[in-house]
């Protein structure tokens, strides 16, 4: 159920390629982790980020989590749809729900991701903790 | 006197289902060596009686209640309407717990929104917050507030600020980054526009000004917004007499960015300080930086009108460390009081009151000033408090007025070197003609 | 029940409910001049005086409160709050005294002070008190300073709290309000902190460690003096969130378990009423090493006087406008002299064997994560509910429908799906009983009717509300007509 050309992050991050660039979003399991999505912070575009740095936080009516950059590069877009429709991110997380696109600095780094089979191993994993 | 609800049977029978012979029993996995082995070196339990004459007793100590008094400086005795102590004293208002299940408490939450209403139109705030501990932490979490909101490092700060919402701004900022800055007054007891416009810079995050300040003095916030704005930095307005907003213009709708101050005039006793009522206010834009409760309006599964808190998630206990404030308890129960208070005096009573606390302080400068020797140490207005000059020293003359009951103000000398015998007198609609009369009699006989 | 209006919309122009006598002293013409006026106060509310009583006397119907029933809410400590209390808060004496007043005027103010600094001294083994932090939260920032002051003045500023996973929210925001960054220690099997983490963790970057004891599990720390003995060997404070002191008032004393620094919860352990979310107290208690840093001003006894002392050189300055919340401290007094030594420790005594006798009637009905004993409050869990798809979310608002007002959820966040439960010792065994019963028929339909639960509560006088809606697009103030209310 989680696409297979997605990559995807240990905190619930996917990345798709297309092109040059990367869109990312959160996950299925994310968005139900939170509940109905009330606000989305958007990253500033032009922005230039690290990996793994905080890109701002998506908050529910109990939760808050932040957002992680899975790789490093430059924001060309964000998602502005979500200012006015944060439920979006909930309906459609790996679709209309994308957060944000990204100018990697090194396309490459994203093979040291996740691959869908992989994470989703990586669910069933959290699912025994609990 | 024991609260305790069990009888002797009950203690026996849940003892026993709880698998206990007594309830020492639960406390065998505290470790022996710091078990108190001894009995509380507390005084034996007194009855309901015996307590009333001991705090009887204790009250009786304090000679305050002999003294006519004109202190101000920060807390303000004015009229309590009685409705005010008969609503709140209701077990229902008084007795329940934070309004985390909306369901069940939605007489808290609608009259915190009330509140927050009522705020919002005193002080042309878009939203207001659902109550901070005092004016003095209010003001120290709007400074804080500024900061998170343009992420500059500069504040500035008067000199007519309230000394103890410096210290208390000081304490909270210690361990920040933020710098503090102060800029003086003038001959008008106001803050001196000169020298603030030449210390505010690209790296302030805002100017804080008080108005009415320490002194009493009624400043002229446009022109501070103004200053503050052309280099982009905010403005936040402080009140810490709050009935000034029913006659004042709103300081919204002067360019204050952001408002905050003491409600304690708002139906709350003076109380030997506390408890007091801290209230905060912002534009829209600064919704998720603003700290404290927020009760929102919503509907519920019916389709029915409901209150609920909302946007916990900038609060301590879901945000944890990134939290906008660590407040979680606040001063709800004061809030509801000064939500009665301001709807029982209404529009028109308020602005009465007003009216009255800015004749009658006049009437007393101009009493006191027909003394020889004794005026007003600045020309601004005043809106219930100013600074009286003396021809002695305040030490002096703060005793022979002691020496008859009569408590005249609060000294300046020690927080304001540069303000020698001057003293900062208070008078409110609470005061009469002949209080006032009294005290420029007395005043005149002490300077003899 | 009718839906209150608010204020707002039955306001008419012109009505007042209250009036004021005659101006005494002249009014002058030229009065106005040179002040910026406002034309009015929009929207602002008139209305009579029977229209306030009616509408204030409406609302407080529709709220629950520790007058009318229980609170199982762990961790807030919802006893009964003695009316006396109230009447010693408001006498004269105390509530009319100005905190500007010279000390020689409040003698009575300040041997409150000084009399309740010294009983929560005896009570809590610590050797110095201040009473200026307005609520807990406000008590934990204080504490921290105290620390940051005292490592400061020691030439070693360190940058690290360790603050246990079990911990509740205000610890690592007060920590992070000074300044300090937050590094979390784990929990053990038995919910305890595990002290090999801590002892990987305290390193001479440390500044404290707060630990909650009893912990928010209700299970005491039995290791407190060896974490203790980890923290001060490599020169770091231990503070104790004090918030649940009722389990051990008479039974033990933290300044004998080392602890360096503590708050207090008047509110909760001391019967002062939550007023619908404060005012509180948040006292904070410390050994001689930190007195120096206390906010000022102190009382201290001079001469067969109380006077206040403001020249305190190493003092992290004012936390508070004035004293802080002087009439919650009267409450609180009046309660520790009325119950005494005695009767304090049956206060946690009973709250102890309130608490064990809910958790042995609950257990097997509902999942406890962690069997260790426990003290004044247990924590369960919805995970045998959750198989049938029922939440701890669920069961709170079910039980609202069963007269009960739902115990705290979903925290500590160690227990997902938690629910925990302090009865405290006010209340009678009777409610103890329905409270116990509601959860048993409740455990049943959640096998049996789920659906019930899901769409409970359905007596209340609003059913469940929609805090999502509210989040998205908050409506935090009444606009008025035609106006649009403003959009998130």
């Amino acid at each position: 159920m989680y696409p297979g050309d997605f990559y995807y992050t240990k905190d619930h991050e996917w990345v798709q390629i297309k092109g040059q660039e990367a869109v990312v979003g959160i996950t299925d399991f994310a968005q139900k982790q939170l509940g109905d999505v009330v606000f989305v912070q958007l990253p500033e575009v032009g922005a230039k980020l690290e990996a793994h740095q905080s890109i701002g936080a998506i908050e529910s009516v109990k939760a808050v989590s932040d957002v992680f950059s899975p790789l490093a590069g430059e924001v060309t877009a964000a998602n502005q749809e979500l200012a006015d429709n944060p439920e979006i991110v909930n309906q459609d997380p790996h679709g209309k729900g994308w957060i944000m696109r990204l100018k990697p600095a090194d396309l490459k780094a994203v093979e040291s991701l996740m691959k869908a089979a992989e994470y989703e191993k990586h669910l069933e994993g959290l699912d025994k903790e609990t | 006197m024991s609260y305790i609800s069990l009888s002797d049977t009950d203690k026996r029978e849940m003892l026993e289902r709880a698998g206990a012979a007594s309830p020492e029993d639960f406390f065998q996995g505290i470790p022996e060596d710091f078990r108190l082995g001894r009995t509380l070196d507390v005084p034996d339990g007194l009855t309901e009686p015996e307590l009333l004459v001991f705090m009887e007793n204790l009250a009786s100590k304090s000679d305050y209640g002999r003294c006519l008094s004109f202190l101000g400086a920060g807390a303000y005795r004015h009229v309590i309407p009685t409705v005010v102590e008969t609503l709140s004293s209701r077990g229902e208002f008084l007795t329940p717990y934070t309004p985390y299940q909306p369901e069940v408490s939605q007489g808290t939450l609608q009259v915190i929104f009330e509140y927050q209403t009522l705020i919002c139109q005193l002080t042309g705030m878009d939203i207001a917050n659902a109550s901070l501990y005092d004016g003095a932490s209010a003001a120290a979490e709007a400074v804080l507030m500024a900061s998170r909101v343009n992420g500059r490092p500069k504040i500035l700060l008067p000199r007519s600020l309230h000394p103890h919402y410096r210290r208390v701004i000081e304490t909270y900022t210690r361990n920040t980054d933020l710098e503090l800055l102060e800029a003086g007054y003038g001959d008008d007891g106001r803050l001196d526009l000169r020298d603030l416009e030449s210390k505010i810079d690209d790296r302030t995050t805002a100017v804080l000004i008080q108005s009415p300040n320490y002194f009493g003095v009624v400043e002229d916030l446009e022109a501070v917004s103004g200053l503050a704005h052309a280099r982009k930095a905010l403005t936040v307005a402080v009140a810490a007499e709050a009935v000034s907003l029913g006659l004042l213009e709103a300081p919204g709708r002067l360019g204050a960015d952001i408002a905050a101050g003491e409600g304690q005039s708002f139906g709350l006793p003076l109380g030997f300080g506390g408890p007091y009522l801290g209230f905060l206010g912002c534009s829209r834009d600064f919704l998720r930086q603003l700290p404290g409760r927020l009760a929102g309006m919503t509907d519920d599964a019916e389709g029915r009108r409901g209150f609920v808190l909302t946007l916990s998630t900038r609060e301590q206990h879901i945000r944890r460390e990134k939290a906008t404030s660590n407040i979680c308890t606040n001063q709800a129960w004061c809030a509801l009081r000064a939500a009665i208070f301001l709807e029982t005096m209404g529009h028109d009573g308020l602005r009465e009151l007003a009216a009255q606390n800015i004749h009658k302080a006049r009437y007393a400068l101009e009493t006191l000033s027909a003394i020889p020797g004794v005026g007003p140490r600045f020309s601004g207005r005043a809106f219930n408090e100013f600074v009286l000059r003396l021809p002695k020293s305040w030490e002096a003359v703060d005793k022979g007025l002691r020496s008859r009951n009569i408590l005249a103000g609060v000294g300046l000398e020690k927080d304001f070197p540069e303000l020698k015998d001057c003293l900062l007198v208070n008078v409110t609609e609470a005061h009469s003609r002949a209080d006032i009369d009294r005290l420029a009699s007395s005043l005149r006989e002490v300077l003899r | 029940m009718k839906r209150e209006p608010l204020i707002f919309e039955v306001s008419d122009k012109g009505k007042r409910a209250f009036r004021l006598p005659k101006l005494d002293v002249p009014s002058g013409k030229d009065a106005w001049q040179g002040y910026p006026l406002r034309e009015s106060i929009e929207g602002f509310p008139q209305v009579s005086e029977i229209e306030v009583v009616r509408h204030y006397t409406r609302l407080s119907q529709w709220n629950h409160a520790v007058d009318i029933g229980f609170y199982p809410l762990g961790s807030c400590t919802m006893k009964y709050n003695p009316k006396v209390n109230e009447r010693a808060a408001a006498l004269p004496g105390f509530s009319g005294v100005h905190p500007q007043a010279p000390g020689e005027y409040a003698q009575g103010c300040l041997e409150v002070i000084k009399r309740t600094e010294e009983l929560l001294g005896e009570i809590t083994g610590m050797d110095a008190f201040t009473l200026q932090p307005a609520a807990g939260a406000h008590g934990e920032l204080v504490g921290m300073m105290l620390i940051r002051a005292a490592l400061a003045d020691r030439g070693d500023p360190r940058r690290l709290v360790l603050i246990p996973d079990s911990a509740h929210g205000t610890n690592p925001s007060s920590a992070h309000l000074c300044g300090y960054r937050v590094r979390e220690i784990k929990s053990d099997d038995s919910g305890r902190v595990d002290m090999a983490d801590l002892e990987k963790a305290m390193t001479p970057e440390v500044a404290a460690l707060m630990v909650t004891n009893p912990n928010t599990l209700g299970v005491f720390e039995t290791n407190i003096k060896k974490i203790a003995a980890v923290v001060h060997s490599r020169g770091g404070f231990l503070y104790m969130d004090g918030a649940n002191m009722n389990a051990l008032c008479g039974i033990c004393r933290p300044g004998e378990m080392d602890v360096d620094v503590i708050h207090l919860n008047l509110h909760k352990t001391f019967s002062t009423p939550h007023g619908g979310g404060g005012p509180g107290a948040g006292p904070v208690g410390v050994k001689k090493a930190l007195e120096a840093y206390l906010p000022g001003p102190a009382v201290a006894r001079r001469e067969g006087r109380l006077v206040l002392v403001e020249d305190r050189p190493k003092s992290i300055g004012r936390v508070s406008g004035f004293y802080g919340n002087f009439l919650v401290v009267v409450k609180a007094l009046a309660y520790i002299l009325a119950l005494g030594a005695e009767g304090l420790k049956e206060m946690s005594e009973v709250a102890v064997l309130n608490a064990n006798y809910i958790r042995k009637s609950l257990e097997g009905l509902y999942h406890l994560k962690y069997r260790t004993p426990t003290l004044h409050e247990c924590v369960f869990s919805d995970k045998l509910q959750k198989e049938h798809g029922v939440s701890n979310l669920d069961i709170a608002k079910r039980l609202i429908d069963y007269g009960v007002h739902p115990p705290t959820m979903s925290f500590p966040l160690i227990v997902p799906g938690a629910l925990m439960i302090e009865p405290t010792e006010t209340e009678p065994r009777r409610e103890l009983d329905v409270f116990i019963e509601a959860m048993r028929s409740i455990a049943r339909e959640a096998k049996e009717s789920p659906e019930l639960l899901k769409s409970a509560p359905h007596v209340s006088p609003v059913r469940r509300l929609n805090e999502t809606a509210a989040a998205r697009n908050p409506v935090l103030r009444w606009i008025g007509e035609g106006k649009e209310p403003s959009r998130g």
